[in-house]
């Protein structure tokens, strides 16, 4: 980047208009008086499509010296800010293979001798092994993963596509719920679920989902298919489809990255899910991880600290393994709907 | 470019006049007849859930809000007492107070925190991506009961936050323990998980055309009149959508609170949230209709604060359209 830019060309090289979506660019002059070399932003977000915009390459070398030492410093003071937001975590992870007396004495990060051992005796600090507690989390997360992609997607295709009666006021009551807190709903819904005898059972936390009643992931499939050409569906009903097979075969496969985006924030959602988990299962053996930890903590009453933090690690690495594999489409459900 | 116009389009619209239910312009001309018997098919699931699971819940707590129900006994009309005895519940007031108090301080604080990293990380940062990350990883993990467990951990009498302190030879107070810094340290966490709002703030930076700016610096304006002239006004529809939906998730934190009290809400009931109040009511003695009148005021006081928020709008947002 640094030998090939010309600094004050308006018309990026070929090889630079190709790198935009991956090169991140150099540090941001402040006052930069050659216009469209402000773009920078644009293209070096890693998941901006490539050469979208035309961005003038700009290498260290076009900067001045003050220019550098400012860019510095910014690197500088954002690095010790991420160490500062990351490092709660790391030393969780850190005194998760620490023995339990070590963990007050220990502000550091330096692991003078790991002791696994804490991940054995947390896994089976309860009457059942902790994979018992990963497995029935498992389950739920899976019907809610299942019942939010159909339903959800079958609603976003009726709002975004199709024209009925009572749309209006319809489209209103789905963008309301969103805003609804769920404590004005789940005292009746605890009575209902109970006469049904469905407490210590996962349906109370499945079978919502299969009702679409998490309207975010409406409200986010419907911004996703209208950005679909019209043109596509009408041709395939130019061709005799009907809604079904327009929904299946022409607008589900455009929308899988809209899907994608729904799956892991289900994901991520449910699995960290504590306030109905709570509600709902009371019976140890179908506590999910979250109500399992929470009885861990009751149960050593915060003395074993190690073995603690060992089952928290445990509980927290598939959220971190599929906001690894996810981030793109987390980045961009956020940036679109502003859902967290 | 259109998600974020829509972005903007949903703080106009969404709750004030929700009028948008057709697709933007898109909408086929009337020679085409409705779509009804195929739109109640793909609607089954969400109508169903809509009636079974939202709005049917919704008036059957309206109706024990006003009954004595412990779900052994039949519910027993009482009309107004549960209010007329919140009224004379400290308690109730209490967790009122500490919940106002968590959203008024927090959310502010976390926004605040947001803009000025996304504002840092704008324009052309040499890896970006890696401080993007760094940076959100926290809000998506904030909300478990793990970190609630670390939280509980590092603001202990002997935590990591005062083994820290102690480096500098400062000797920390039991942080949880104290009822004065106890909120403050839940405070903490959620300003700590403000990577989400960050990442609708700079997708919301990226939409501002640059040439603003430029001819900006052409006239000689300063960075900061920049700021105050282009970034604020352009920015305010994202900051108001982040403002509305920060302020009512704020409103429903449960987990940290419970957690980090251990279910007490201490010490001293100062991390006695709202919700935590209504869930030792509800399912801690269950008294199901007190816990349902609690409900409602929170729907009223979310409700009122979203609806101040969008009438106040009307003077601080600039749609550029």
């Amino acid at each position: 980047m640094t030998t090939e830019a010309a600094p004050h060309s308006n018309v990026p090289s070929a090889a630079t208009a190709h790198r935009t979506g991956a090169a991140p660019g150099a540090p941001r002059a402040v006052v930069r008086p050659v216009p469209p070399s402000n773009d920078a932003g644009q293209g070096s977000n890693g998941d901006a499509p490539p050469a979208r915009r035309r961005r003038l390459p700009r290498g260290d070398l076009a900067l001045s010296p003050r220019q550098r030492v400012k860019s510095l410093l910014k690197h500088v003071v954002l690095i010790a800010a991420a160490i500062v937001m990351i490092y709660p975590l790391l030393w969780m992870l850190v005194s998760s293979f620490r023995p339990s007396d070590d963990v007050f004495r220990a502000p550091g990060l330096w692991l003078a001798e790991a002791h696994p051992e804490n991940y054995a005796n947390g896994w089976n600090a309860l009457s059942s092994p902790f994979g018992t507690y990963l497995l029935n989390s498992t389950i739920v997360v899976l019907g809610a993963i299942i019942g939010n992609l159909v339903s959800c997607s079958m609603a976003a295709y009726a709002f975004a596509r199709l024209d009925f009666s009572g749309k209006k006021w319809m489209f209103a009551a789905m963008l309301i719920t969103i805003m609804l807190p769920i404590h004005v709903i789940i005292v009746p819904q605890y009575i209902l679920f109970s006469q049904i005898g469905w407490i210590n059972t996962f349906w109370p936390l499945i079978v919502p989902k299969l009702l679409a009643t998490d309207a975010f992931f409406v409200f986010l499939m419907v911004q996703f298919i209208r950005g679909i050409p019209r043109e596509l569906d009408e041709a395939a009903r130019i061709d005799g489809a009907g809604h079904p097979r327009i929904f299946l075969r022409v607008i589900l496969p455009l929308m899988t990255p809209a899907l994608a985006t729904t799956t892991i924030f289900t994901f991520i959602w449910t699995w960290s899910d504590f306030f109905s988990q709570l509600i709902y299962l009371t019976s140890p053996d179908v506590f999910t991880v979250p109500v399992a930890l929470r009885a861990f903590v009751d149960a050593q009453s915060s003395t074993d600290w190690g073995s603690m933090f060992a089952m928290s690690v445990v509980s927290l690495l598939p959220v971190f393994i599929a906001f690894l594999i996810g981030q793109k489409f987390l980045v961009k459900g956020i940036a679109t709907t502003g859902i967290k | 470019m259109s998600a974020l116009a829509e972005l903007g389009n949903l703080g106009k619209s969404s709750a004030a006049r929700p009028t948008k239910g057709a697709p933007n312009g898109h909408r086929p001309k009337a020679t085409r007849p409705k779509d009804n018997r195929a739109a109640f098919i793909f609607l089954a699931p969400w109508i169903l859930g809509l009636i079974a699971i939202t709005v049917g819940p919704m008036l059957v707590s309206l109706y024990l809000s006003f009954t004595d129900y412990n779900l052994i006994q039949d519910p027993n009309w009482i009309g107004l007492d549960n209010f007329t005895r919140m009224f004379g519940d400290e308690r109730f007031w209490n967790s009122l107070g500490v919940t106002l108090t968590y959203v008024i301080v927090g959310v502010p604080l976390q926004l605040g925190l947001a803009l000025i990293v996304a504002l840092a990380l704008d324009k052309g940062l040499k890896g970006l991506a890696f401080y993007r990350s760094v940076f959100y990883l926290p809000s998506l993990l904030g909300s478990s009961v793990a970190v609630a467990i670390l939280w509980k951990q590092m603001f202990g009498t002997s935590g990591l936050v005062n083994q820290l302190l102690a480096v500098f030879g400062i000797h920390g107070p039991g942080w949880i323990s104290d009822p004065s810094t106890a909120l403050g340290s839940i405070i903490l966490l959620h300003v700590w998980t403000f990577g989400s709002p960050m990442i609708i703030f700079l997708a919301g930076l990226r939409q501002i055309p640059t040439m603003y700016y430029e001819a900006a610096a052409v006239d000689g304006a300063g960075r900061i009149t920049r700021f105050l002239k282009i970034t604020l006004p352009l920015l305010s529809p994202i900051i108001f959508f982040n403002l509305v939906l920060q302020i009512i998730g704020a409103f429903q934190s449960f987990t940290q609170a419970f957690i980090v009290s251990g279910g007490t809400g201490g010490p001293s009931d100062s991390t006695m949230f709202f919700t935590l109040y209504l869930y030792q009511r509800g399912f801690g003695q269950f008294d199901m209709g007190y816990a349902s009148a609690m409900a409602w005021v929170l729907v009223i006081i979310v409700g009122a604060f979203t609806a101040i928020n969008f009438y106040a709008s009307k003077f601080w947002v600039f749609y550029d359209d």
